[in-house]
């Protein structure tokens, strides 16, 4: 009733705007993945010995997607299951790191000394594939779980200790003169000025060590196996399960997207700034 | 000067310190450049400004005056020379020389309110919560803001800004007000309303105030002296001139009046000598 007296109201105007937005948000995005299934559907008619066609996929993965959270023994469990634990294994590590790098890239940006002795280390460790520390950290906790969640820990350092250091040696002149003027002491500076000033570079971090994260838990478990959604990848390929793999993709895929948006959230409540996303 | 802007000096305090309540001293700002020698920004600077008085710093860009209102302001330190207020020696920043900012320097994450609370806790540690927030809306009301006082800076004009800083200054109740180009940053229709603004609120609660300007308008309307400085490097005091004009003022009136024209012209024939 209401809808139908408001469209009523609304002037030509609103309704090219009101479908503007529609056009933007849904149509367009939906036109994309039309267009990614319609070529895999392509591929896979010409080339059916390489993959399944998106019907046959979706048919053979209703089991997994219907029934999420199924236990049917010690190693056979849904898929929620599975990335329940890998999200598990992220999380940790990731926060492990961002509790890490903030004070770290905290250090960096105001101490010029610490700048000059850390940065060196940080530019040689940040390009090294996570995969390599996977050895190392087996070596020194001789299990997998620990060993995955130290190798996301050491994912999630670099982007947030750059960009926490950079948002901290930005904070305008202006914003601490203000500080100074009112005779304000230097450790409160760096919670009531330096800290909030810097805290959209450094969720920029958070964001990009996340997603850094969540793309190498996937490899990480691949390598360890045992319960996770990188593991189920493996474990189907190796059963020639193409499809399943395929529902992987647009599974983790997902989550990360999630993960982000829960991030940007997160960043606009806590800086009363909207986020890019 | 005219007796009847001169402020009533209160009883309890000398009159000695009224006159000089703010002195600076032979102040010299130097930076060493790459060659090893002294670029000169500010040469032998003196000038006294009274308790109540409203003095006005013009010069053209470049003159070194915002060196000059960031010494006073204990931003910046003189080469030499000395600035003192109610003659205790100025050597960092304090509350009790409040600055109003050229770009307002609003801290983005806080609302217009918890601007000025920011600054009303940090100076009156001592009062009560009830104490601070009331103090926190007079003067939210006093910059006709209240309808504004839980927005974000960047929901705000830019003289709404600046009025949140002029209320976030004047909050923090300061010996004395440092405003560098605070109308600098506002569009020609905002200006005029916001000089107005300030003007009648200085003349409810006098107190010294300098303020650093480009514009000889400005100067001439708002000031009991302004101060005209010569070209940068090496720049001082050229000429002080006297604003004799009645108060309150207001633009209105001051376009009618010739004696205000003629001072405009002291004025501008001064600064054109430096151009």
């Amino acid at each position: 009733m209401i809808l139908m007296t408001l469209a009523a109201k609304a002037n030509p105007s609103q309704i090219k705007r009101l479908s503007s937005i529609v056009q933007a948000k849904f149509l367009l995005p939906l036109a994309g993945f039309a267009g990614i299934i319609a070529l895999w559907w392509v591929i896979a008619l010409f080339r059916h010995e390489m993959m399944p066609t998106p019907p046959e996929a979706l048919s053979k993965n209703l089991d997994f997607i219907l029934h999420p959270f199924y236990r049917r023994g010690p190693g056979d469990l849904g898929l929620g299951w599975l990335l329940l634990a890998s999200l598990r294994r992220v999380c940790i590590g990731f926060l492990l790191g961002a509790i890490v790098a903030i004070p770290v890239g905290f250090l960096i940006g105001l101490s010029r000394h610490a700048w000059l002795a850390l940065n060196p280390l940080i530019q040689v460790f940040k390009p090294v594939s996570p995969l390599v520390w996977l050895p190392i950290a087996l070596a020194i906790f001789n299990s997998a779980e620990p060993a995955a969640i130290f190798v996301i820990f050491i994912t999630s350092l670099w982007s947030t200790i750059i960009n926490t250091a950079e948002g901290v040696s930005n904070v305008p002149k202006d914003y601490l003169e203000v500080a100074e003027v009112l005779e304000m002491p230097r450790w409160k500076q760096l919670i009531k000025v330096i800290l909030p000033a810097s805290l959209p570079y450094i969720f920029t971090g958070l964001r990009i060590s996340l997603g850094i994260a969540w793309l190498v838990i996937v490899a990480v478990e691949m390598l360890t196996g045992g319960i996770g959604i990188g593991f189920f990848v493996w474990d189907e390929w190796n059963r020639l399960n193409v499809s399943s793999v395929f529902l992987a993709v647009f599974v983790i895929g997902l989550t990360g997207l999630i993960l982000d948006y829960a991030l940007a959230r997160l960043q606009t409540a806590m800086t009363h700034r909207s986020a890019r996303t | 000067m005219n007796p009847a802007i001169k402020p009533l000096a209160p009883k309890d305090s000398p009159e000695f310190d009224r006159e000089t309540f703010l002195v600076i001293e032979n102040v010299v700002k130097s930076f060493p450049k790459p060659d090893g020698s002294q670029f000169v920004v500010l040469n032998g600077i003196n000038l006294t400004i009274k308790a109540q008085e409203y003095v006005s710093v013009i010069g053209h860009s470049g003159c070194g005056k915002s060196t000059l209102i960031r010494i006073v302001a204990g931003l910046e330190k003189a080469t030499s020379g000395l600035v003192t207020l109610e003659g205790k020696a100025i050597r960092k920043p304090g509350a009790e020389r409040m600055m109003v900012f050229q770009g307002y320097s609003l801290l983005p994450w806080l609302t217009v309110k918890e601007n000025i609370r920011m600054a009303v806790d940090e100076v009156f540690k001592n009062l009560s919560r009830a104490e601070k927030t009331s103090l926190v809306y007079e003067h939210i009301a006093m910059v006709n803001l209240t309808a504004a006082a839980d927005k974000y800076p960047d929901e705000l004009s830019g003289g709404m800004k600046q009025r949140v800083g002029l209320a976030r200054a004047l909050a923090t109740r300061p010996k004395m007000l440092l405003l560098d180009e605070p109308f600098g940053a506002l569009d020609a229709l905002t200006r005029p309303k916001l000089q107005q603004q300030v003007l009648d609120i200085w003349d409810n609660h006098r107190q010294a105030v300098m303020m650093i300007t480009h514009d000889v308008d400005e100067a001439i309307f708002m000031s009991d002296r302004v101060v005209m400085m010569t070209n940068g490097p090496n720049a001082t005091i050229g000429k002080v001139l006297d604003i004799p004009l009645p108060r309150p003022r207001n633009h209105h009136q001051l376009r009618e009046s010739k004696e205000y024209h003629e001072l405009r012209n002291q004025a501008l024939d001064f600064l054109e000598q430096y151009q």
